[in-house]
Formats: structure tokens, C-alpha cells, sequence
């Protein structure tokens, strides 16, 4: 390997100590021969040990298992309306809302050009009052305060983050602090009135 | 020139020989230490440096171990998905796994409760812990199966060898209370009663005839695979990278001709 | 040239301003560029570069498994199997660290194997030797702590059975056994030590490895003549006649891990690993790894607990004062006519161990092995001290360049001995 990498020696140093393969003529010829051999091989054992690494970084990428493990279902019988509840969902926690009426209208009313991360309240549930969002801050990942009803909600009621001070409104909508984006909502589907699954 | 690559090859072959002998001395006794008797060779589709298994049998053996061995033998690691690779549909994975119950929880009141299988959850255990399986079967435990090609020497063809070595005990050996004569058991005596005893004992889903010899072959095979699910795609690439390396070892060889020829 | 910086050779301003600082460059090109290497090796030493790379293989497989594996009693076995089954490419990286255990040990006895026959323990090279038999420790003891690792039957009885040998010692044996073992049987503080102890070792090794180099460095090496040297017509630099040299036996030690990996990965194992361990039943035949099983025999072979530990500790430590037992003038085998074939007996007298070794303790393996055992001491102890004062060697050639060079004018004629051109 080395050898591809470095300056090929000087055809000299065969010389003086080779002392006497007869025929010193074609040893142009040879030189440019052995180059290109030398391109060859260089290229080939390059490729190989590119192809060696592959399978090292693949491994540190989510295992089948991991993969496979994708949804969680969540009761919704007892979630009283104004209260919320946390499930877990590939190791995050997913928040389950269920909005009074007072919040909903809140979210439907504000305008767009209000919000840093444009959405409406109706691209973002799937149906009402149920509002589903991951609950990780889009700053740097921590967990937003607002589930607990004891918990500070930020100023517009949804959830605050304490550890940079985002404020989340009733839709999980980004409205003030560092957070660039409104909060995920995860692929999930009713598969009952009263049941969804997560993923 | 022509003595010159002559010597070489015979380096070569020094060189291989070196490398072989520790292989071939040390590793033949390490492997078989004499256990029982000589297992009959059972031919697979997966014999062999290039076989690969053939789905039909492996879909037919997981209905073997479904409807008989599943009853006392846990196969904890393997997944309902993971009988998409012997050619089950999404779908038909989905209704293998709700057609169990899997032990999940505790839920919101703190019980555990079951629910239907998903295609994630790995095989259901039959019983629910090693006391619960020694209990049920007069003491014995029934072992995992999800490695027994690899667990034992011989592989599928003792498992094969296993399943139809069931007979008469010769004249003079008594076999203890609850044990039955196996030619091919270690000791020969074995708790496990007669698994596959009749033609037909399985009603193949893909109509073949389902002769004794039949079901003990295509469940050998479905633990082989179970044992060794990547065995397809472990070999498909060692034939490439062992091209690979011969067409570099070639071209590594000729560069060294050719610098080495200054000094010769 | 600002005092203080060192005087490079090269023109790259960026290697330049670097070598200038810190000569890595200069080094390099001192050490592996232009090191003057004996003209003559043949492909036996190639070795040295195998283990080379093959413990940087280790080494990069190690750390990925270790990315994945769970160091618990309960949880280790299946999460080594879920590194086969479900981490993406997890069983090559297995297999390949598992059969890279076998490769090693092959590479590196050819590698002590090649330093017996020409002599390379000989005067300069005592240390540079004693540096190795140092790393070959270092790995039996890393190779045995991994090997418990993924806690199957052989991992489990194999730990109880070689801490046990511990307690042969007199007095303070069962104290040390329950010290090794952090309680009171191989249980989970002794796989998270193990763990632990896998993962410090290999560079531990590496740092030996370290040193076995810069030693060889100071000597020079052996070579097949097992003589020195004389001048600039018996050397070549190391770049690149033998980069090139040694990567065509690094080409042809892949094709044989490869297929070992892709298609016999288990034959060297044991099915009994394969069985998750159980503390209430040792499984009918235990073996060893095979690497092991020479000196497995040999403790065997002694009908004396203690005795049996002390000889095979000792079929090691033999090796560290080899350049003292042996104190012929002569380096390589080809020039001494009795030692080189009692060498070769103890070359098949070392398989007939790891044979006996392999096979159960009963007759006739039992006697087998003490005569080998006896073999494998009466070399060093009786026949290499005996031959350093008997044995007439063969006339030594006057240089390395003189028989290797041809067509370069006439030899000599008295000087030559025998062709050189096997090995």
C-alpha cells in the first residue's frame, strides 16, 4: 500500500545495487511498464480498502431491530379533555394532547403571518381535539415543559422549553426563543376511536 | 525465467502449507471430540462452499416447527419479520405474528397483559421461563432451537439424523422411565418423545406430500437458516472478495516481479 | 536554517514545515524508506507484517463490536447474536474478529517459528526477542478473556477451568482465584473485568509492538544466512523492494482469511459456544481454542495440579531465555546439520501436542503427551546447550550478496554452501 502512496525510487538505486543485470538498455521501457502496473494495482488495492470501511460505518447506522421497532399504541379513553399524556416512541416521548375547546380555537386563530414556521392548526391533527407532536424542542433536543398541569406552558399555552426558553403555542407551533421549527408531528393513524398508533 | 517462477510457486506452496497445517492438525480434533455416533449425511441445498436454501423447503419447515417443535422449543431469536427472507409477503408475516399472543406491559394500571403478535416481536416462547418448560416436560428442558445447527456437531444433518433416529432399543439396554432410544442422541437416551412419527402429521400449505423423511429434512433446513440467516449473503460476497483479491494478488505479484528484477 | 528545527529533506512545504518541527516524516523515511534491509529475505518474513496488520484488524473490528456487544451475564450471549442477526453487517465484522483471533496466532507462530530456525534470538537480538515472547503472552492472555466474552458454554467452563489454574499455587491460590473471579465462580464482575481487560490489552500489545520494532531497528534484521550484513551490496531499502514484498504476502494472507470468514467462519470454533452458558452443567469434552492446545497438553500431561501449572507456564517462559540456552555461534538452522533436523522434530513434536492436546485424556494420548512434553523441554534444556558444544556447522558463505547474485562474475567457489534459495 505504502507503495502506491509514495514517489516510485529512483531506477538508480536498482542500479548500484542490483551491480549487474545485463542489458541496462530497455530499462526505459520497463520503467513506464512497471508504472503502469503499479497505477493498476495502487487503484485496485484502493478500491478494496475504500470497500473495507463501508461495512464499519454501516454498522454504526440503526440496526434492523431498531428499525423494526416502530410503533406504540396510545389509549385515548382516558385522557380527560385539558389533560395530556406522554408516550414513549423510538425512545423519544411523544406527547398526546387533548385540547380544550378555548385551546383549539386559539391555534385556529392565529395568522399565518404570525408564525415563524408556517402551518395551520389543521395540517397539523388529524382529527380534533387530539393533537399528537414529538416532544422535543427543535433547538437542541431537550424536552418542553406543558404536560404536567403544574407546568410553566410558555406564554401562549402550549409548552416551554426551560433549558433556551422556546414557547410552543396549543398546536405545538415554534412562536418565540431560539426553536426554528414548530414541533414534529409523527406518522400516526386511528385505528379505533379511541386508539392510535404511533409510526 | 521459467526456474525462476517454478521457485516461486514452490515458495508458494511452502508458504500455503504453513499456513494449512495448524488448520488441519489443530482444528480437526478441537471440532470432534467423538460424540455419539457417525451422523448420516442428508443431503441440502445449502451443502457445500456455494449452496443456498431453497425457500419452499424453509417455508415448509416453519410450518413444522409451527404446528410440532413450537409446543416445547422457544426460538427467542428470531423475529416474525424476519420470515420475510424465507419469502413470506408482508402481509402473511403480519397474520403469522397477530396469530400469537406476546406478553407485553405493565400497561397504565401496572398488569402485564398480552396482545397480538407484531412482525417485530421475536418468536413467542412457549413457556414462560426455564422452571415453567423443566416442569411441563417431567424435568427436561427442551433447548432453544434458534442456534441448534451451529450447537451441534454435525449441524442439520444431526438434526435430521436426530428427528428419524428414533427406534427399538437393542436387546440388553433399558431405557429409564420417560426416556426414549435415539441411534443418534448422545447416551442415546432422550426426554424428547417421537416429534415427527406419521406421513402426513402436517398438512403442507403448498401440497406436497408430507412423508416423515420429508418434514425432518425441510425443518433441518428451516434451523439451519434460523442458525445462520446471513449464510446466502455471507457467501455471495466471499466469492467476490476472494476474486477481488486474486486478481490483486496477481497484479501485487507482477509489480514485485518487476521492481525485483533490478536487484536479480 | 532558524536554529532549532530540524533539517528536512523534503520539498512538500507543508511535510516540510511539519518534519521541521516533528521529523515524523524524516523518520518514516529513515525507518521504512531507505532502511537498509538485508537483500536475501525469503517470505517467511513476511510474518512480522501480517501480525502487524492483522492486529490493526483486530483492533478496528474490536472497537465496532464492542459498539454493540452488552458486557452482562444475562444479556451477552444474545447480544452478540444480535450482532450477527440485526447490526448492519455485524456478523462480518464478528467473523472476522473471531477468526482474526486464528489468523493471528497463526501469523505469529510462523512469526516465532521463522526466529527459531534462522536464529533471529541470537546475539544482538536477545531483547528484540524477548520483546516478542512478551507479545505472544500478551495475546494469549487477551485471546482467552475475549473468547469469554460472548458467554456460551466453552466461554463460561473455559474461564472456571483457566483461573482455576491459579489456585495451584500454594497458600494464597484460592485467595488469587476469588481476587481473579471477584467473587465466589465465574460470574458477572468476572465478564465486565474480562471485558474491560479485552478491550486495555490489544493496545497494550500495540505499544510492545512499538518497541519490538524500534529494537529491530537498532539490530537490523536476521535473514535466512544468519549472518550480518557487510556492506551496501548485501542491503536494499526497505521502499520498495520490500513494501512491495510484503504485500504480496499480505494479498495471499486475505485470500486465506477470507475464505475463512466467508465460508468455513465456525470451523475452527466449538459448537458448545453456540449454547448459552450454564453454570450447573460443564459440557462433556471441553477443549480449548486450538491455539492453546499444545500447552493445554502439556498441562495435561503432569500427573501434579501444581506441577502441571508450573510446566506450562514454563513451555513459555522457556522461551525467554532461549538466546542463553542456545549458544551456538551459528544463527541459521541451514548451516547447523543436527540442530536443524532436531528442530524440525520439534516442530512436529509441537503438533503432536496440539494434537493430544485436542483429543481426550485418556491413553494413548496421555503417554503421547508426556513424551512430547519431555521432547519439547529436552530441546531447549538438553540438545540446544548440548549441540552449542558438539555440532560442527557448515561453512558459513562469506557474504549475503556473493550466492544470491547472478550472472555477476564467478564466485568464489570455496565459500559457497549449499543453495540458499529454499526455505
Amino acid at each position: 500500500m505504502a507503495d502506491t502512496l509514495a514517489p516510485s525510487s529512483s531506477p538508480a538505486m536498482g542500479g548500484s545495487h542490483g551491480g549487474g543485470s545485463p542489458g541496462d538498455d530497455p530499462h526505459a521501457a520497463e520503467g513506464t511498464k512497471r508504472d503502469f502496473l503499479k497505477l493498476v494495482a495502487g487503484s485496485f488495492a484502493a478500491v478494496g480498502v475504500g470497500a473495507v470501511v463501508w461495512p464499519f460505518i454501516a454498522s454504526m447506522n440503526p440496526a434492523k431491530d431498531v428499525l423494526a421497532l416502530a410503533s406504540t399504541d396510545v389509549q385515548l379513553d382516558h385522557i380527560a379533555e385539558g389533560q395530556a399524556v406522554t408516550v414513549m416512541w423510538r425512545g423519544k416521548p411523544v406527547f398526546v394532547r387533548h385540547r380544550t375547546g378555548a385551546e383549539i380555537q386559539e391555534a385556529e386563530g392565529v395568522p399565518l403571518s404570525d408564525l415563524r414556521d408556517p402551518q395551520t392548526d389543521d395540517a397539523r391533527v388529524h382529527r380534533r381535539p387530539w393533537l399528537v407532536v414529538v416532544g422535543v424542542c427543535t433547538h437542541l433536543g431537550c424536552v418542553p415543559l406543558g404536560q404536567k398541569s403544574t407546568d410553566p406552558r410558555g406564554e401562549f399555552g402550549g409548552w416551554f422549553c426551560p433549558c433556551h426558553g422556546s414557547h410552543y403555542d396549543t398546536s405545538g407551533r415554534i412562536r418565540r426563543g431560539p426553536a426554528p421549527l414548530n414541533l414534529a408531528v409523527p406518522d400516526y393513524e386511528f385505528t379505533s376511536d379511541t386508539q392510535i398508533r404511533i409510526g | 525465467m521459467a526456474l525462476r517462477s517454478l521457485k516461486a510457486a514452490a515458495k508458494a506452496v511452502t508458504l500455503a502449507a504453513t499456513l494449512a497445517l495448524p488448520l488441519a492438525l489443530g482444528a480437526a480434533p478441537a471440532a470432534r471430540a467423538a460424540e455419539g455416533v457417525a451422523v448420516p449425511d442428508t443431503k441440502f441445498s445449502f451443502d457445500g462452499l456455494f449452496g443456498t436454501f431453497d425457500r419452499g423447503e424453509l417455508q415448509r419447515g416453519f410450518q413444522v416447527y409451527k404446528e410440532v417443535c413450537s409446543a416445547c422449543h422457544a426460538m427467542h431469536l428470531v423475529a416474525y419479520r424476519n420470515l420475510r427472507e424465507i419469502g413470506l409477503s408482508e402481509a402473511e408475516v403480519a397474520a403469522v405474528a397477530a396469530g400469537y399472543q406476546i406478553p407485553d406491559g405493565p400497561n397504565d394500571d401496572g398488569e402485564m397483559f398480552e396482545r397480538p403478535g407484531r412482525a417485530s416481536d421475536r418468536f413467542r416462547r412457549p413457556f414462560a421461563n426455564d422452571a415453567a418448560a423443566r416442569a411441563a416436560n417431567n424435568g427436561a428442558l427442551p433447548p432453544d432451537l434458534s442456534l441448534m445447527t451451529k450447537a451441534r456437531p454435525g449441524g442439520a444433518d444431526y438434526v435430521h439424523a436426530l428427528l428419524m433416529g428414533y427406534e427399538a432399543p437393542p436387546e440388553g439396554v433399558t431405557v429409564m422411565e420417560g426416556m426414549h432410544y435415539n441411534k443418534y442422541f448422545p447416551g442415546h437416551q432422550i426426554a424428547m418423545a417421537p416429534p415427527i412419527s406419521s406421513d402426513g402429521q402436517v398438512q403442507y400449505a403448498d401440497g406436497t406430500t408430507a412423508t416423515v423423511d420429508r418434514m425432518a429434512t425441510d425443518v433441518s433446513a428451516f434451523l439451519a437458516w434460523a442458525a445462520e440467516p446471513e449464510l446466502e449473503t455471507r457467501r455471495a460476497m466471499g466469492v467476490r472478495i476472494i476474486l477481488f483479491l486474486v486478481i490483486l494478488g496477481g497484479l501485487t505479484y507482477a509489480v514485485k516481479r518487476k521492481i525485483w528484477a533490478r536487484v536479480h | 536554517m532558524a536554529s532549532g528545527l530540524h533539517e528536512s529533506s523534503f520539498t512538500n512545504p507543508v511535510v516540510r514545515w511539519i518534519d521541521q518541527r516533528m521529523p515524523v516524516f524524516t523518520m518514516m523515511q529513515k525507518e521504512y524508506g531507505t532502511f537498509p534491509t538485508p537483500r536475501n529475505f525469503n517470505y517467511f518474513w513476511n510474518f512480522g507484517a501480517l501480525a502487524m496488520i492483522n492486529l490493526m484488524i483486530m483492533i478496528a473490528t474490536g472497537i465496532f463490536l464492542a459498539m454493540n456487544y452488552t458486557a452482562h451475564t444475562s444479556l451477552a450471549f444474545d447480544s452478540v447474536e444480535r450482532i450477527m442477526r440485526d447490526v448492519n453487517y455485524g456478523w462480518l465484522i464478528r467473523y472476522v474478529h473471531m477468526n482474526g483471533a486464528s489468523m493471528f496466532f497463526i501469523v505469529v507462530l510462523v512469526h516465532v517459528w521463522r526466529g527459531m530456525y534462522y536464529g533471529s534470538y541470537k546475539a544482538p537480538r536477545e531483547l528484540l526477542w524477548i520483546l516478542g515472547v512478551v507479545i505472544f503472552l500478551l495475546m494469549m492472555a487477551t485471546a482467552f478473556m475475549g473468547y469469554v466474552l460472548p458467554w456460551g458454554q466453552m466461554s463460561f467452563w473455559g474461564a472456571t477451568v483457566i483461573t482455576n489454574l491459579f489456585s495451584a499455587i500454594p497458600l494464597v491460590g484460592d485467595s488469587i482465584v476469588t481476587l481473579l473471579w471477584g467473587g465466589f465462580s465465574v460470574d458477572n464482575p468476572t465478564l465486565n473485568r474480562f471485558f474491560s481487560l479485552h478491550y486495555l490489552l490489544p493496545f497494550v500489545i500495540a505499544g510492545v509492538v512499538f518497541l519490538h520494532v524500534a529494537a529491530l531497528h537498532i539490530t537490523g534484521s536476521n535473514n535466512p544466512l544468519g549472518i550480518e550484513p557487510k556492506g551496501p551490496q548485501d542491503t536494499l531499502p526497505f521502499h520498495p523492494y520490500y513494501t512491495i514484498k510484503d504485500s504480496v504476502g499480505i494479498v495471499v494472507y486475505l485470500i486465506v482469511f477470507a475464505f475463512l470468514v466467508f465460508f468455513t467462519p465456525n470451523y475452527l470454533g466449538h459448537p458448545d459456544n453456540y449454547i448459552p452458558a450454564n453454570p450447573l452443567s460443564t459440557p462433556a469434552h471441553i477443549v480449548p481454542e486450538w491455539y492453546f492446545l499444545p500447552f493445554y497438553a502439556i498441562l495435561r500431561a503432569v500427573p501434579n495440579k501444581l506441577g502441571g501449572v508450573l510446566m506450562m507456564f514454563g513451555s513459555i517462559a522457556i522461551l525467554f531465555v532461549l538466546p542463553w540456552l542456545d549458544r551456538s555461534p551459528v544463527r541459521s538452522m541451514r548451516f547447523r546439520p543436527i540442530a536443524r533436523w532436531l528442530f524440525l522434530l520439534w516442530t512436529v513434536n509441537f503438533f503432536v501436542l496440539m494434537y493430544c492436546g485436542g483429543m481426550p485424556a485418556e491413553e494413548p494420548y496421555v503417554t503421547v503427551s508426556r513424551f512430547a512434553t519431555a521432547y519439547y523441554f529436552g530441546y531447549f534444556l538438553v540438545i540446544l546447550p548440548l549441540l552449542a558444544k558438539i555440532e560442527r556447522p557448515l561453512p558459513l558463505p562469506e557474504s549475503i550478496a556473493r550466492p544470491v547474485l547472478r550472472g555477476g562474475g564467478p564466485l568464489p567457489g570455496a565459500a559457497t554452501a549449499q543453495p540458499m534459495e529454499k526455505a
